[in-house]
């Protein structure tokens, strides 16, 4: 019944897809906490930049914005992400880009609603101390903030993973292309389909389940 | 009340520590602060006292800068309030704050909230940072709490460890906003008593407070505040049983008598 996996490189495929979602996860949460900071800081040209950028970002199709670092950034401005000889690797940086760029917004949105969860008088008697911004906020409103956003974050995280099968428009081999050929060459439309409904499901169901029970087992006791 | 009364006399005055020269603050269209000129030696306890939306949190806020004056001059032993950055932390630093609602740091410790100033700001050895932590906990009579988290404290050790993490850091002047206002009666005392061992210990200390017990035993000067003024500055005893303003008459008779 499933022969005709044979001779498609699924697990290859969803391998594709799982580093493509660890590696913008990891990017998306780095820049969007650099972002949140942005916003809560007291730079009035960071906060506009913050703001302008989750604003726009947010409302581009991710499609448009993949596209855009393929042949906007790559083919037009030249940017070859350091594998200008390597196409494949190309667009798989690419597609890290992008997604990372897209997924950010959403990690900065996330995380301003946790900060604003943290009274602000733990802010104040942090700076009475002496504590500068960065340490006010790395060292007590951001640890709490991240605790308090554990299950939006891990939304996030689902929505990139689901997210990553549009890195198939710039040519990414990653299960979304994989479904698309295969469903062209076997005549298993929802047979296939399954398989690879079911490959996503193995893939973000455990993580809200564990970010879940991670969620809990940190929240901070007001 | 214990009665414990500090020998009032033998704080020697040993330059001003803290100089508030013609300072004004608005918020929007509201004077808070008009033309404040108060002048707190070291050693010395000063209450603050007034209605509720008379401008004591924002003086005190605006002393170490937590709020920002329109004009005027605010000098911290001898060294004018820095605008910003490095020298501004550092000064406040120096001066310590506990606040109505605690604020300790919801996911830290109690020992790890008394020693997270120590360490960054300080630069302290963690070892030492410990030692120092403990000590002051003890001294504040929450040792046994240390591996606690805030939320797992009564209001009463949460503002004591609020006034551990305050001293841990050296402070040259204390500064309280109404420290037991957010407290249930029975814990009152054992924060009141923490400050008039300090007080006694010599720390220089403005305290917002309308406990009269607190005033007349441990304070030096009584400073009452209305509408953004200082409208009257007294010795505790000579305020309480003899005001001159009318509005600290109007002011007493309501709190004497609710
Ligand atoms: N951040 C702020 N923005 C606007 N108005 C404020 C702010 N903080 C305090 N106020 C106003 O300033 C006045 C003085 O407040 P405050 O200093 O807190 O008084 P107090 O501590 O004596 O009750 C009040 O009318 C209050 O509403
Ligand atoms: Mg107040």
């Amino acid at each position: 019944m499933f022969d005709f996996l044979e001779g498609y490189d699924l697990l290859g495929a969803f391998w594709v897809t799982i580093q493509l979602t660890l590696l913008s996860a990891v990017g998306s949460l780095v820049w969007g906490t650099l972002l949140a900071a942005m916003r809560v800081g007291p730079v009035p040209l960071m906060r506009g930049f913050g703001t302008f950028y989750v604003n726009t970002v947010r409302n581009i199709p991710l499609t448009v914005i993949i596209l855009f670092t393929s042949l906007g950034l790559s083919q037009t401005l030249g940017v070859t992400m350091g594998a200008a000889d390597n196409f494949e690797t190309q667009n798989f940086r690419l597609a890290v880009l992008g997604l990372t760029l897209y997924t950010s917004a959403f990690v900065c949105e996330a995380l301003r609603s946790g900060i604003n969860t943290v009274p602000v008088g733990q802010a104040e008697a942090a700076r009475a101390i002496g504590l500068n911004f960065t340490q006010v906020l790395t060292l007590v409103v951001l640890p709490q903030a991240f605790r308090s956003v554990v299950g939006p974050l891990a939304n996030v995280l689902i929505a990139l993973t689901k997210n990553t099968t549009v890195a198939a428009a710039i040519g990414v081999a990653e299960a979304a292309l994989l479904m698309k050929e295969m469903i062209e060459n076997e005549a298993q439309l929802i047979l296939i389909s399954a398989v690879f409904a079911f490959g996503f499901v193995c893939l973000t169901l455990p993580t809200g389940l564990i970010l879940g029970w991670v969620g809990k087992k940190v929240a901070v006791k007001r | 009340m214990t009665e414990v009364s500090v020998a009032k006399d033998d704080v020697a005055a040993t330059g001003d520590l803290v100089v508030l020269k013609s300072v004004n603050k608005h918020f929007g269209a509201l004077h808070v602060l008009q033309d404040i000129d108060l002048t707190i030696a070291r050693g010395e306890v000063v209450v603050v006292i007034g209605p509720s939306g008379s401008g004591k949190s924002t003086l005190c806020r605006a002393i170490n800068r937590l709020e920002t004056i329109d004009s005027g001059d605010i000098t911290i032993d001898g060294k004018p309030l820095p605008q910003e950055g490095k020298a501004l932390a550092r000064l406040r630093a120096d001066v310590g704050m506990v606040f109505q609602s605690f604020n300790l740091f919801a996911h830290k410790t109690v020992l790890e909230n008394v020693m997270l100033g120590q360490i960054k700001v300080r630069k302290a050895d963690k070892k030492v940072a410990e030692e120092k932590a403990r000590a002051l906990l003890d001294r504040v009579g929450v040792a046994t709490q240390a591996d606690k988290y805030p939320a797992q404290l009564s209001g009463g050790q949460q503002q004591r460890v609020a006034i551990a993490r305050a001293l841990a850091m050296d402070p040259k002047v204390m500064l309280f906003d109404e420290p037991t206002s957010a407290l249930d009666p029975e814990m009152i005392n054992e924060v009141l008593e923490v400050m008039q061992q300090l007080a006694r210990e010599g720390m220089t200390m403005i305290v917002v407070t309308h406990e009269m017990g607190f005033a007349r035993s441990a304070a030096n000067r009584v400073v009452f505040m209305a509408d953004g003024r200082i409208v009257e500055e007294a010795v505790p005893d000579q305020f309480f049983s003899n005001p001159r303003s009318d509005r600290a008459k109007d002011f007493l008779s309501k709190i004497l008598h609710h």
